[in-house]
């Protein structure tokens, strides 16, 4: 078991520093984690998106381990041929390595993910690869300019729904992907944030453990999409699961569990107001946007509490 | 070595010679007319006559997506399409053939929408005609067969490493019984060889990044090696080709020439409608009209210099497209056709004819000879003639 701190940093870095990501992101820390967890015998394929072009920029690639970029909208049909060729191969003997086991892991950001790549994504969980799927959140499509997602939460300022005299930002309701992969009836799905780095490795080390497909989601505090210093980025992290914009949780074949519950919520607003893209909901007049958000995420965990407890 | 004649539709006859490859991974959706051979290959699969794992995708993109992921891990991959869902993994057909994957693929031939039209022509195929891939097309099943067991070995070939497209025309050859011969497995796998990938994600201890980001600095010159693959694919595949003969007795070339040797007047196309026109030419042939057909068997990469030096001193040429370059001039043969013959005074002309499964019927092909005897007389005539429509 790997998910001892002792043992984690004993592990190989199989994401290897260099890579071009901005100072304080939140995304390569969660690479590196999963990484450190999932070991050497892993092939991982990057969608199209900022993680993807931080880490192989050629000549050079941050990955020790095998890696396939092919598209913005594909990596889940990617892997799940890779997971395929795995099982075809073995079964006649042909791997150019022996191996019972090899750990696919996909990954994508919220676009990638929840918006062009969620047909991908669908096809490849139903169809039951040995696959983990990670999709690392951080509200917008940034490597190309910070513009809204469906994963973008109310009230955030994007470059393509941005905050105005007329305008708050974004108008619409967030996309509850987990849900949507709840509904696929896959063994193993789980949020977590890269400052619960113990909740991830173990979440990590279960959903590679656990055959067929799984789902990670994976909030990502990102520097200059929020707009906050580079230094708290994984504070809020933290804060995201204070104040139950976040919650981190598992669903074990279909059996919620919460992770953790915080035990005085913090105020959404508190963590709202160290992201630039929320300042302007501070200025007089928009206080409505505030207390809507407040109410959704209050209504949303008390669900959440509800499928926990019926499900258990 | 005993071939066996069998009567198959060009779908089934393609799905056993892609069985007979022993492929490790097919990724496939359905679309008509290429759903009758993933029908067929489904059933090898669930009587154990091959152990191919199928993955049933949600749609084309996936598909393609599917096969460079499994082609890159390291597996010998197919996949096959018509029209709509090719033009769906047009994102990915590039990439498979920039990563210089070995997949092949059916792209059973059918027109593009809209409006919508699950009939015969070319304009898949030519939409995808700079992505990179190899275009075989055949006249008849037989030739689907032989291009899909050779797709293997030109695609795989060293001095290939290349994805390559197996055309054959929507219906008329895919769904139309024909009699062909057929290889033994044994011969036929032979033949095709084991495949090994040099560089594979599967190979943990010697892990490679696949697809990075590739900008100004080196791009380019990626490019350029693909590039060079091109003038090699054309020798492997005639080479292959020569190979193939040797074995079967069917011979091919990047064309196969007929009535060409003292022909004046030359009609060039590609696919099933050769078959027409020939009947036609046997009748004129007869009247002493020296007509001939080049049908073109591979069209990426477009053989030139082939073309120039058959086709140099003829009277008149005439290229049938089954597909349109709408805003172009003419159809996309006709202009690579015309390009190759650059600098030579043989007066060339294109015919656009059976978009959507429109008949080619004999009249059509008489009317080409006859304005080609027109020509071939010095008369003049459109640069650009569509065959068989509606007056
Ligand atoms: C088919 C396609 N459409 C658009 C793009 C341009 N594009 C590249 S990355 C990207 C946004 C990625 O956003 P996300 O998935 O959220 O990842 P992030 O950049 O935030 O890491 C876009 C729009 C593309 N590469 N391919």
């Amino acid at each position: 078991m790997a998910t001892n701190l002792k043992q984690l940093t004993k592990n190989e870095e199989l994401l290897c520093g260099g890579h071009r990501a901005c100072a304080g992101c939140t995304g390569s820390n969660i690479l590196r984690q999963i990484m450190l967890t999932a070991g050497k015998d892993t092939v991982v394929g990057g969608a199209t998106g900022c993680m993807e072009v931080v880490t192989t920029i050629f000549p050079y690639t941050a990955w020790k381990t095998s890696f396939i970029h092919s598209a913005f909208e594909n990596c889940a049909a990617t892997i799940s041929g890779v997971e395929t060729a795995f099982r075809a191969l073995k079964k006649r003997g042909d791997l150019p390595v022996e191996r019972d086991n090899i750990n696919f892991i996909a990954f994508g950001g919220d676009g990638g993910t929840y918006d062009i790549g969620l047909q991908s994504l669908s096809g490849a969980m139903e169809r039951g690869h040995n696959m983990l799927y990670v999709c690392y959140d951080n509200n917008a499509y940034m490597n190309t300019g910070i513009q809204r997602s469906s994963a973008t939460p109310v009230g955030a300022h994007t470059s393509t729904a941005p905050s105005g005299s007329q305008s708050t930002g974004k108008q619409e309701i967030r996309k509850d992907l987990t849900k949507i992969l709840v509904a696929h009836n896959i063994p193993y799905i789980a949020q977590t944030t890269p400052y619960h780095w113990k909740d991830l490795a173990m979440k990590v080390e279960k959903a590679l453990a656990t055959p067929g497909p799984a789902f990670l989601n994976i909030l990502m505090p990102c520097t200059p999409g929020w707009h906050f210093d580079p230094a708290i980025g994984i504070d809020l992290a933290r804060e995201a699961v204070e104040c139950n914009f976040w919650p981190i949780f598992e669903v074990e074949n279909g059996v919620y569990n919460i992770n953790k519950k915080p035990k005085e919520k913090m105020p959404v607003a508190d963590w709202m107001k160290k992201q630039g893209r929320f300042k302007h909901l501070f200025k007089p007049g928009n206080e409505h946007v505030l207390e809507s958000t407040q109410a959704f995420v209050d209504k949303e965990w008390e669900k959440l509490l509800k499928l926990e407890e019926s499900t258990s | 070595m005993e071939q066996k004649l069998v009567a198959l539709s060009g779908n089934e006859a393609v799905a056993y010679a892609f069985k007979q490859a022993l492929p490790h991974v097919a990724a496939v959706f359905p679309i008509t007319p290429q759903t009758e051979m993933m029908h067929k290959y489904a059933e090898f699969v669930a009587n154990g006559e091959s152990d191919t794992e199928m993955i049933l995708v949600e749609s084309e993109h996936s598909a393609m997506s599917a096969a460079v992921g499994a082609s890159a891990a390291g597996a010998r991959t197919f996949t096959a399409t018509s029209s709509a869902g090719f033009a769906l993994m047009w994102e990915v057909v590039y990439i498979a053939a920039s990563l210089r994957l070995p997949i092949c693929m059916a792209l059973v031939n059918r027109a593009l929408s809209g409006n919508i039209n699950i009939h015969c022509d070319h304009s898949d195929s030519m939409g995808g005609r700079d992505a990179g891939w190899i275009h075989l097309f055949a006249e008849n099943a037989q030739e689907a067969y032989d291009n899909a067991i050779m797709s293997w070995r030109i695609a795989e070939h060293m001095d290939v490493r290349l994805p390559v497209m197996v055309n054959y025309d929507g219906f008329i050859i895919s769904h139309t019984a024909d009699a062909l011969h057929m290889l033994p497995d044994d011969v036929a796998y032979k033949f095709i060889g084991k495949y090994k990938a040099d560089y594979a994600l599967l190979d943990v201890e010697n892990p490679i990044t696949v697809g990075p980001l590739d900008l100004t600095d080196y791009y380019f010159e990626h490019k350029a090696s693909q590039l060079a693959a091109y003038p090699r694919a054309l020798e492997v595949i005639k080479k292959v080709s020569d190979e193939f003969g040797e074995l079967t007795g069917r011979y091919y070339d990047h064309c196969e020439e007929y009535m060409m040797d003292d022909a004046d007047m030359v009609m060039v196309m590609l696919g099933s409608s050769a078959g027409t026109a020939k009947d036609v030419i046997d009748e004129y042939r007869e009247k002493g009209v020296k007509v001939g057909l080049l049908k073109i068997r591979t069209f990426r990469p477009f053989p030139f210099d082939y073309l120039s030096k058959v086709l140099a001193g003829r009277k008149a040429v005439a290229v049938l497209d089954r597909s349109a370059s709408y805003g172009g001039q003419g159809g996309p043969v006709f202009m690579e056709l015309r390009h190759a013959m650059y600098g030579q005074q043989v007066p060339i002309y294109s015919y656009i004819y059976g978009l959507g499964g429109r008949d080619f019927d004999l009249h059509q092909v008489e009317t080409v000879i006859k304005d080609l005897q027109k020509v071939a007389a010095g008369g003049e005539m459109n640069n650009v003639n569509l065959l068989g429509i509606r007056s």
